[in-house]
Parts: structure tokens; C-alpha cells; sequence
């Protein structure tokens, strides 16, 4: 089984069942509705590209979130100004957040280690900043681009008259919103999936790898490691930046919190809790945070009340207590415990885990067994 | 030339503010090469020493008047604190001087906090990843966040100085200036606080014997500890200091900043770029960077810089810490090979 | 021929069968049996969705709505005294739920972040089938929202916004808002600031440098100048700068006599109370008392800001100490559910769920179109802001502005604010033309 799955065609077949099914397995844990579903493709992408920056070279990027709300901006300006076609959208959102990873790679990549993060961090930061006050012109601050009647939508309009509404974003007449909307992200995630898994078996990321277990030494060799470390920069940002139109795509309209710190370093989170390095890691991280961020903070009271309605009167105002402690508005603390706990037991994140217990029932099969202690000493930053 | 000589003053302030939170983050640096992002927590646990200090002095001897009732129909509660019902003027006295007194409180509390916090949880990632120590300690810090939410609510406490420093003080008519020039004392207070701080935890590294050891280790643990000497309890020292600094300068913010549970997550990123900025590991630099960024925030929200460039005081930080950290390496003044493998 | 008639019956019955299973996948699409409209509810119950921010900033505030909401729903069902319902001129609720339905309820945490928000009210609609979205504690998320809803055809009862955008240039067609806004606050500031203060000041407005500030600012702005009042500075602080003292000295020098703080939240409580520190409260400038003007207070914020708030005028959509029999009602109750008085945020979303129920009640169904006709132009008294107009053109209400001052002797930690004036409502009545914007259709849409 596992010699088979880490062939191409069958890891590609069995990522692709499992995503396109979602809205099936998902439903026992509640989590089977659209918007859920886009939001888990699209941050699993998003992690998935920080992934390919962090995991394999190294350079913990603080300020990816620019990246993302970069994508956003320009997928909405296309669907204002030319179409509503997501095509365009995903172009330009690509092509931007490209370019603007080239200009702040460029110079970031300049130092290493918390120098570099800091760097990251104050470019993203500038963006923010800028996006919420001064540039509203472009970004509208606090409300957020949003499309309105009076937007032009050049191509749209030359080919057909605009109806009543405001019109929703379509791929050539499929309208991107509610499942279709899903089937899309999770047909683009499975695409990025595979990109990523390429350029984790290439030579391009066997070199990356060796930057980061050591760039001097590389650098010693004679060996240039800049563009190496700016090609995966970049092709990094264009991940965030695809994931932000997506997110514009299934739901166009783009705010600038999208690119405050704490949205970079949710992904930096995603990512470690899943498992830095790993393929699927930063997915399941992403998973996991948007779960607890839609699900657990929509519990109340009165629905625990009838979770624990199994319980006897006085246990279950006990369990409802404890229990309220954690879920609703208290949902932020759960997510911090459970980072201290991944952290603490789990050093390599949920693949970590998933790695043990399948070393521990798998009758010592062993394919991998270099590189999990690899993952948990080598240092990451 | 008033309007420049009261922002150098707003600069001075912040700087010290800034100095004050950076230096407790980069002696846990220096020292244990560790990134705390709980330290914005400590900072936060420090001003909500002063508030439960404050609510503790101000408990209320409650007396339900049943002539009286509320639009709701209960009777009219009646709250006279305690300490002034027992010691009358006395009490209001230390009620009003309830920041300065809660120091008092803070440092064996933040101490205790530091150090248990070091023992407990620290200690076991030194050797982690920093990716790692990132994460627990982000962790670490959105529970203590969450547990101060859930006591004290998430609206700012307003917590007042004492009223003797509460008005300003006439700069400009001491210094034979105009008279314009006028600051509130408890900035002027909080100013030579800090520099007291910033000044004792220098002296106790560069004058005492104990801070020697500790600044050898910074440098080199592993042949301090070959030397025979117990490295790592005096980490745990330091690590304790750092929060006792932490938490005085959250101490001291209150009657600036009515203190909430998220306020230490607002200061964490600003004191990550003074850190970085002064330069990994080195004491002094994240000093004079502190006061840097201060008095340059100050000068860049004129009203004649704005005007030129639009959301410079947005930006401006972040701007200084890219050109600094692309003209010099390591920052003001770093040290090579800290945190850059 | 009645061989025949079975293989029809069975043929009919295994394509009846085929069916099922072909449209078993599609059941996971919620609403793909034909329903008339979005979420339109099937069962004995109808669920709302209350949208209000548990975590950040205005926690304390989203707290408050939802007790405010969850009283809301037990007056709507007939449970505890029934507040403002005994007092609303519209006699449509009867206490058995909305049009026999009984109301129940779904939770979410807007995060005061426009993604979130919006996260938060897809979860809503789309899993747990509720059929309005109302609550947010800021203009950000209101809009963000309200366009939201109207793409998807819920109909949306914002809850504490306060910015012209939500119900000007971002107006739509089913998003309501009972709050007052930035501009009606100048209206009922300015006649009061002329007589307390003056017709001869100079203005200096501190202003967070976003959408709802800007509004505000202009808002203020046109009003005093139009007393004759000069405008010194604006000055835009960026959100969220904590210390405020850098914009805070200049004012000291410039000859401006008012400090006017166009902040909300915590960036309200730490520049009000840095300003107080910087002696402005005590000063004297052209030969008159230096005066601070906050034009949007909440008690939660004056809370917050402590004694720094006393005499400080602003003004609010609603206060507990309000004695009109709407009021009363609604604190009683609330007062007797939680042992301390509703906020403004509270009053408002209780009333907008209150106005919705009635509203459905009154079109007989739950059909988004109908209840917005409903709700168009409806004018109702009782719920304690006076005679009230739900307006068609832009779906704002107009009602009486209050026009209040920081309590200098308070009697209990809840009586921080004291009313100086109710501003009528004819006041506080402007063109809806002047802020552009455009509704949109009321189409039902199914979802």
C-alpha cells in the first residue's frame, strides 16, 4: 500500500478521492457546507506554498499574508473592471502577487534567519497598513473591494446586457458560488498538489533541502544559492496569491485584514501544527485552525446543553461549564492549547503523530524512518 | 520649534516604553535563544497586576438600600470600598496611589510568574527548533489572553495615576522655553522609570559577579558550564528578571493605556522589529533602537511630514527596520552568528 | 391491459427509485428541492443567526447583543415578561414564535474582521439554515455582511454601525439598519455644541484613518463649520496606535479651543484618556474653556475611558436612563435577566429582531421580498426611541437622536451617561439622494 501510494499516479488518485469527497466524510463532523469546504482548499493551498518556502528552504517568511490579499485585490479588480469570468480573476491575481514576491524577495532574501522574517514581516505589515488608510482609492480600507452596479466590466458588458443584480462570478456560465464553487478550488488544489509534489522530488527541491540543512556549506561549494532561494520565494508567493483570488472567486470581495501579521502567522501555524516539510502537513493544519475558527466558535450554551443532554442534571451543568469554557467565544483558548500540546508531544506536527501511530501498527514497516527525527532536530529556521 | 521639542519628548516616551519591553525579549535572547512570543503576555499579565491590585484595594462593602430600587426592581446597591471604610482618608490614599504601590505586587508576582514559566515550559525547548518555541509560546500566550479574558472582560480597566502627577508640568517656563510646553507627569514618571530599569538591569549584568556569569553564557554556555557553574539556574534568574522587566513597564503603562487582554499581542510584533532592529542579542541595541523608532514615530505623525508624505506614521517603523536591517546585517548592533544559522 | 397498468406501477416506481439515488448526492445541496426562497423554513421552527463579535476588541460589546438577542427570542416565544412587546405599536407578535413558528437560534463570532464575519454568516446560511443574519459591532463588517446577505437573498438586520456607507453609498435592499449614523450625529450635535460651547471655536479633529472615521469627520466637520466654527486641523491616526501622544501635542499649540476625537472602541478610551493627561481638560485657550466633543459614545467605552469621560458630550443611539415606557420596559427586563442594564448595541439589535419578527408576521410569510415591503416605510413608536420611520429609500430609521454628557456625579457604575437632549427626529431627517448608493433588486433568490 505504501509503495504503491508514493508513486505519482496513485498519490495523485488517492489526494484527488479524498478532496473531491469531502462534502461526504465531512459531514459527520458538521463541516460538509460550501463555504467551509472553499475555505479548507484554498488555506490548503495557501499552506501548501508557504510550505514549499518554509519547509524546504528554510526561510520562515513572516509577512506571506501580503501575498495573499494581493491575490484578492487584483482577482476583484479584474471582476470590476473586465469580467466576471474566474479565469482573468486567477491570472492577475497570479501575476500580481508574483511580481510584488519578486520585489520583496529580492530584497528580504538579502538576510537570513529572524532577519529575513523581520524583513517579510515589515513589507506585509506596510501593505496592510497602507491598504486600510491611504490607498482606499484602490483597496476601499475598512469595508473592503467589493464589486457594485456601477463597476464597468468592459468584456461583460460588450457581450451582454447586465442584469438587475449584482452579477456572481462564473466559469463560462458555472457560477463559482455554493459546491460548484468547492469543485473548483479543490480541482485547482489538486493541480497544486501536484506541482508541489513535483518540486519536492525534483532537483530544484533536493537543492532547496540542502539550503536548508546548509547554506554555508553550499555556498562554500561555489554554489549560487539566491536564485534557488528566490525561484521558491516566488513560486510561494504566486501559491498565496492564487489562494487569495480564489478566495475572491468564491466570494468576491477583498479586506485588508486579509494581510495584517496575524494572517501570516496563522499560516505559519497551519503549517508547523501540521507538519513543516511534509506534503500534506500544512493541509491538515489548515484543516484544523478553520475548523476550530467555524465550527468550535459557533458553539453556544444551549447547544452544549444538548450535547451533553445523555448526562444527569448535575453533570451536565458541570460538563456544560467546563465545556463553554472552550468552545464559543472561549475558542481561542482551545486553539492555544492545542498549539502548546502539538508542540509539546507532537514536535513535528500532526504528520508526527500520524507517523507514529502507523510505526507503532504497522508492524515496523519503516519506509520513512530517516526522515521524521530529521523533521523534529533539524533546526527551521 | 515648541511642536519639535514636545515631539522629541513624545519620542523619549515611547522610546522608553519600546526600550523597556525589548530589553526583557532580548535578554531571554541573548541568554536562552529563545523566541518568546509570550512576551507581550508578560506585559500584559504586568498591567493586570495594577488592575487586580486595584480591584482588590477597591473591594466593595456592598449595602442593599431597599427604599431605593433600580429601573429593574432590586434594590440599590450602596459600594464603598472597603479600605475606605475601615482607614477612611487613609484608605482613599492608597487607593490613589494604587499604580505606584502595585510595583510592589508585580515584581514578587511577575517573578514567581517568569520563573515557573521558564521551569515548567521553556527549559524543554532550548534545544528546539525556534520554529518550535514560536509556536508553544504563541500558544502560551493566546491562553493567557483567553484566561485574563474570561476574568476581566475584554473593555479596556481604566486604572488613574496618582493625583499629585496627574496634571503636566510646566517644561517650557523650567528650561526658560516658552510656556507652551507642557507634559503630563506621569509620562515624565514613566520616562525616568524606565530609564531606572533599563539602567539597574545593566548594572546588575555588567557589575556584579552574578551578571558576569550570566553575560559569559550569553556568550558561550557550554564552556561556563564545563567551568562548573550551575548555567542554568541563573537562566531560569534570567528569565525571571526579564518578566519582572516586562511586567513593571505594564505596571507602569496603566494610567497611559487602560490595559486590556489583547494588549500585549498589540506591543508583540512592534517589540519583535525594536529586537531585531537593535540588533539579535545585544542589550544596548535593542536600547537605542527603542528610542530610535520612538522619536522617529514621533517626528514622522507632524503634521508637515504628513503632509508630504501621506501615512509616513503608518509605515514608518516598518520603512526603519528595512533600511537598517539592509545598511547593517545584523541591525544596530548584533552580534554575528546569533539566530542566523 | 392490467398487466399492463403493474409494469407502469413498477416502471414508475423503479424510475421514481433511479431518482432517488441519482439526486442522493445532490441532497448534500442544500435547498435543491425547490424551495421558494433561501432557507425558507420547513419545519416548526424558523432559525435566525446572530452575528456578533466573541473575540477581539469589541468582545465586551458583542457579549451584550447576544444577551440582548437571546432575551429577544424569549419574548418572541411568550417566555418571561415580554419587554418591548407590551409597549410596540404594531400588536403582529402575539408571543407564539414568528407566524406560529417557534424561534431558535445560531451563534457565530464575527471577529470584528470582514472575512470572518462573512465566514461566519455563510456557515449560518448555508448549514444551519437560518433564514436572517443580523448583530457586528462595527461599519466594516456591516457592509461586509449586508452584501453578503443581499447576494444571497437573507435579509440582514445590522446591529451597532454607525458609518453614512452603510446605509448610503453600500446601501441594499435587504440590509436594515436602526442604528443611527455619523451624519445624523453632527445634525443633533451641532445646534447643542452651539449653545454649550459657542458660536466663535476653533476645531481640531483627531480622526482613525478609515471608512467610518472620514465619515464622521465630514459629518462633524460640516455641521460646525456651518455654526460658524473654524476648523483648525484634521489630523488622521492610524487604527489601533495606542499611545495617541504624538497627535496629541500638537493640538496643545494650535490655537484650537475644541479637540474633537472621531475614535471608536478602545482607540476612543486611549486617546480620550491621553488627552485628559496632556491637561486639556484644564486648559484655557482664547480665553475659553478647552472642550473635548467624542461624537460617538457608548457606555461600554465610557466604562473604559473612567473618570476621564465625565462632561465630555457626545451623542448615542439610545440610553438605559431613558424614561419613556419602551425604555423602561426593555431595562426591566433585561435588568432582570442579568442583573445590570442593556447597552446601546443591546437595545439596537434586540429592537431589529423585534422589527423583523414583526415584520414577517405582518407580510404573513417569511418571503424575503415581502418582508422587505414590509419593513419599508413602516413606522412604529414604543420600542424607546420615539416615533420611529423604517425609510424606504435607504432603510434607515429616523427617530430621535440623544445628545448626551459624561455623568460628573454618578450614582451607580452604570449611570455614566447623562442625557442632555433628546434631538427629534425631524432634526435628524436629511435627504437619502445626498450619499448616492443604489438598493438593488428584492428578488427572492433560492440558495
Amino acid at each position: 500500500m505504501k509503495q504503491m501510494l508514493s508513486r505519482e499516479p496513485f498519490a495523485l488518485l488517492a489526494f484527488s478521492l479524498v478532496i473531491l469527497t469531502m462534502p461526504i466524510w465531512l459531514a459527520p463532523l458538521g463541516a460538509n457546507y460550501p463555504d467551509l469546504l472553499q475555505k479548507f482548499t484554498i488555506y490548503a493551498i495557501f499552506a501548501m506554498g508557504f510550505n514549499i518556502l518554509f519547509g524546504l528552504t528554510g526561510y520562515l517568511s513572516f509577512g506571506h499574508a501580503a501575498f495573499l490579499g494581493i491575490g484578492s485585490y487584483a482577482a476583484v479588480w479584474s471582476f470590476k473592471l473586465f469580467t466576471m469570468n474566474v479565469l482573468p480573476a486567477l491570472f492577475f491575481g497570479v501575476a500580481f502577487s508574483g511580481l510584488f514576491a519578486l520585489l520583496i524577495g529580492f530584497i528580504s532574501l538579502r538576510r537570513s534567519g529572524i532577519y529575513f522574517s523581520i524583513l517579510t514581516l515589515a513589507f506585509a505589515q506596510m501593505c496592510y497598513n497602507l491598504a486600510y488608510s491611504v490607498l482606499t482609492p484602490i483597496t476601499n480600507g475598512e469595508t473592503g473591494l467589493q464589486l457594485t452596479l456601477q463597476d464597468p466590466r468592459i468584456i461583460d458588458r460588450a457581450l451582454a446586457e447586465p442584469g438587475k443584480g449584482l452579477p456572481s462570478t462564473e466559469l463560462f456560465g458555472l457560477s463559482m458560488s455554493g459546491y460548484s464553487g468547492f469543485y473548483f478550488c479543490a480541482v485547482v488544489l489538486i493541480v497544486c498538489f501536484f506541482i508541489s509534489r513535483r518540486i519536492f522530488y525534483s532537483p530544484f527541491g533536493l537543492t532547496l533541502r540542502g539550503i536548508k540543512s546548509n547554506q554555508s556549506r553550499m555556498n562554500y561549494t561555489g554554489f549560487n544559492t539566491r536564485p534557488y532561494t528566490l525561484t521558491a520565494f516566488v513560486i510561494s508567493g504566486m501559491f498565496a496569491g492564487l489562494a487569495g483570488s480564489l478566495l475572491a472567486v468564491t466570494d468576491p470581495l477583498a479586506g485588508a485584514e486579509r494581510m495584517q501579521w496575524t494572517a501570516s502567522g496563522e499560516v505559519v501555524l497551519m503549517t508547523i501544527l501540521g507538519g513543516v516539510g511534509t506534503l500534506i502537513g500544512p493541509m491538515l493544519g489548515a484543516w484544523i485552525i478553520k475548523y476550530f475558527e467555524n465550527i468550535f466558535s459557533a458553539f453556544n450554551p444551549e447547544t452544549l446543553q444538548s450535547f451533553f443532554s445523555f448526562l444527569p442534571e448535575g453533570l451536565r451543568t458541570v460538563a456544560v461549564d467546563v465545556s463553554s469554557l472552550f468552545v464559543g467565544e472561549g475558542w481561542h483558548l482551545t486553539l492555544g492549547v492545542l498549539f502548546m500540546l502539538i508542540v509539546i508531544f507532537l514536535p513535528g506536527g500532526v504528520m508526527e503523530g500520524w507517523r507514529r501511530i502507523t510505526r507503532r501498527f504497522g508492524g515496523g514497516s519503516g519506509t520513512k524512518p530517516a526522515s521524521s527525527p530529521n523533521a523534529a532536530v533539524q533546526p527551521a529556521e | 520649534m515648541d511642536a519639535i521639542f514636545l515631539q522629541f519628548l513624545n519620542g523619549l516616551d515611547k522610546g522608553g516604553a519600546y526600550a523597556l519591553i525589548a530589553l526583557g525579549l532580548t535578554l531571554v535572547f541573548g541568554t536562552l535563544g529563545v523566541v518568546n512570543f509570550a512576551h507581550g503576555a508578560l506585559f500584559m499579565l504586568g498591567a493586570f497586576c495594577a488592575v487586580t491590585f486595584n480591584k482588590f484595594l477597591s473591594y466593595e462593602l456592598v449595602v442593599l438600600d431597599e427604599t431605593k430600587k433600580t429601573a429593574w426592581g432590586t434594590a440599590v446597591e450602596i459600594r464603598t470600598p472597603y479600605i475606605e471604610a475601615w482607614f477612611g482618608d487613609f484608605g482613599t490614599q492608597i487607593l490613589n496611589y494604587s499604580v505606584p504601590i502595585s510595583i510592589l505586587v508585580a515584581i514578587p508576582v511577575m517573578l514567581l510568574i517568569g520563573v515557573s514559566m521558564e521551569r515548567g515550559l521553556i527549559k524543554h525547548f532550548y534545544k528546539r527548533p525556534h520554529a518550535d518555541q514560536i509556536l508553544v509560546t504563541f500558544g502560551l500566550a493566546i491562553v493567557i489572553q483567553e484566561v485574563i479574558k474570561h476574568y476581566f472582560g475584554a473593555n479596556p480597566i481604566p486604572q488613574s495615576a496618582p493625583d499629585i502627577v496627574s496634571g503636566s508640568a510646566n517644561i517650557g517656563a523650567w528650561l526658560g522655553l516658552s510656556d507652551n510646553i507642557v507634559y503630563p507627569w506621569w509620562r515624565l514618571v514613566y520616562f525616568g522609570f524606565s530609564a531606572l530599569i533599563i539602567g539597574a538591569v545593566f548594572a546588575f549584568l555588567q557589575f556584579t559577579t552574578y551578571g558576569m556569569v550570566v553575560r559569559a553564557g550569553m556568550r558561550d554556555s557550554e564552556t561556563v558550564g564545563m567551568l562548573g557553574i550551575n548555567i542554568e539556574r541563573r537562566f531560569t534568574v534570567v528569565f525571571g528578571i526579564a518578566a519582572v522587566v516586562a511586567g513593571l513597564a505594564g505596571v507602569m503603562y496603566t494610567p497611559i493605556l487602560p490595559p486590556d487582554f489583547h494588549m500585549g499581542m498589540d506591543f508583540l510584533v512592534l517589540s519583535f522589529v525594536v529586537v531585531v532592529v537593535g540588533g539579535m542579542g545585544s542589550l544596548s541595541g535593542a536600547v537605542l533602537a527603542g528610542f530610535l523608532l520612538g522619536i522617529l514615530q514621533s517626528f514622522a505623525s507632524m503634521n508637515e511630514i504628513t503632509s508630504i508624505f501621506p501615512g509616513i506614521d503608518q509605515i514608518i517603523i516598518y520603512l526603519v527596520a528595512v533600511v537598517i536591517l539592509l545598511t547593517m546585517p545584523r541591525g544596530l548592533m548584533g552580534r554575528e552568528g546569533v539566530m542566523e544559522e | 391491459m392490467s398487466r399492463l397498468t403493474m409494469t407502469r406501477r413498477g416502471l414508475l416506481k423503479a424510475g421514481a427509485a433511479s431518482g432517488v439515488a441519482l439526486a442522493a448526492p445532490m441532497s448534500f445541496i442544500r435547498g435543491a428541492h425547490a424551495a421558494d426562497f433561501c432557507n425558507m423554513p420547513t419545519g416548526s421552527s424558523v432559525t435566525l443567526g446572530f452575528n456578533v463579535p466573541q473575540t477581539g476588541a469589541y468582545a465586551d460589546e458583542g457579549a451584550d447583543e447576544l444577551r440582548a438577542y437571546k432575551l429577544a427570542v424569549k419574548h418572541l416565544n411568550g417566555e418571561g415578561d415580554g419587554g418591548m412587546l407590551n409597549t410596540f405599536t404594531s400588536k403582529a407578535l402575539k408571543g407564539n414564535g414568528v407566524l406560529g413558528k417557534k424561534v431558535e437560534y445560531v451563534t457565530g463570532d464575527t471577529q470584528t474582521k470582514s472575512d470572518a464575519a462573512r465566514a461566519s454568516a455563510k456557515r449560518m446560511i448555508e448549514k444551519d439554515g437560518a433564514i436572517m443574519i443580523t448583530g457586528g459591532s462595527s461599519s466594516g463588517v456591516a457592509v461586509a455582511v449586508q452584501g453578503l446577505c443581499q447576494e444571497t437573498g437573507v435579509i440582514f438586520m445590522a446591529g451597532l454601525t454607525h458609518s453614512n456607507d452603510t446605509t448610503g453609498k453600500d446601501k441594499k435592499r435587504y440590509g436594515f439598519r436602526h442604528f443611527f449614523n455619523a451624519y445624523q450625529s453632527g445634525l443633533a450635535l451641532g445646534p447643542i455644541l452651539a449653545d454649550q460651547l459657542g458660536k466663535e471655536r476653533s476645531a481640531y479633529h483627531l480622526t482613525a484613518d478609515y471608512n467610518w472615521g472620514w465619515t464622521q469627520e465630514e459629518s462633524i466637520k460640516n455641521t460646525t463649520e456651518g455654526l460658524g466654527w473654524n476648523t483648525v486641523n484634521a489630523v488622521r491616526t492610524p487604527l489601533g496606535a495606542g499611545d495617541f501622544s504624538q497627535y496629541l501635542t500638537p493640538v496643545l499649540n494650535s490655537g484650537a479651543d475644541v479637540l474633537i476625537l472621531n475614535h471608536y472602541g478602545k482607540d476612543m478610551v486611549n486617546s480620550l484618556t491621553q488627552a485628559v493627561q496632556f491637561g486639556m481638560r484644564a486648559k484655557q485657550v482664547n480665553g475659553k474653556d478647552f472642550e473635548i466633543v467624542v461624537p460617538l459614545f457608548s457606555r461600554l467605552m465610557a466604562q473604559g475611558a473612567g473618570e476621564n469621560i465625565k462632561g465630555i458630550l457626545g451623542t448615542t443611539n439610545w440610553n438605559w436612563s431613558l424614561q419613556d415606557a419602551g425604555s423602561t420596559a426593555f431595562v426591566k427586563s433585561f435588568g432582570q435577566e442579568y442583573g445590570f442594564p442593556p447597552s446601546q448595541a443591546a437595545q439596537t439589535c434586540y429592537v431589529q429582531t423585534l422589527l423583523y419578527a414583526d415584520a414577517c408576521e405582518r407580510a404573513g410569510t417569511f418571503a424575503p421580498p415581502q418582508v422587505i415591503a414590509a419593513l419599508e416605510g413602516f413606522e412604529f413608536d414604543g420600542m424607546g426611541n420615539g416615533k420611529t420611520l423604517y425609510r424606504a429609500a435607504d432603510h434607515q430609521c429616523m427617530k430621535d437622536v440623544l445628545v448626551v454628557r459624561g455623568n460628573e456625579n454618578a450614582t451607580s457604575q452604570f449611570d455614566l451617561l447623562e442625557v442632555v437632549k433628546i434631538v427629534p427626529r425631524d432634526q435628524v431627517t436629511y435627504d437619502p439622494a445626498i450619499f448616492g448608493g443604489d438598493l438593488g433588486p428584492a428578488d427572492a433568490k433560492a440558495c
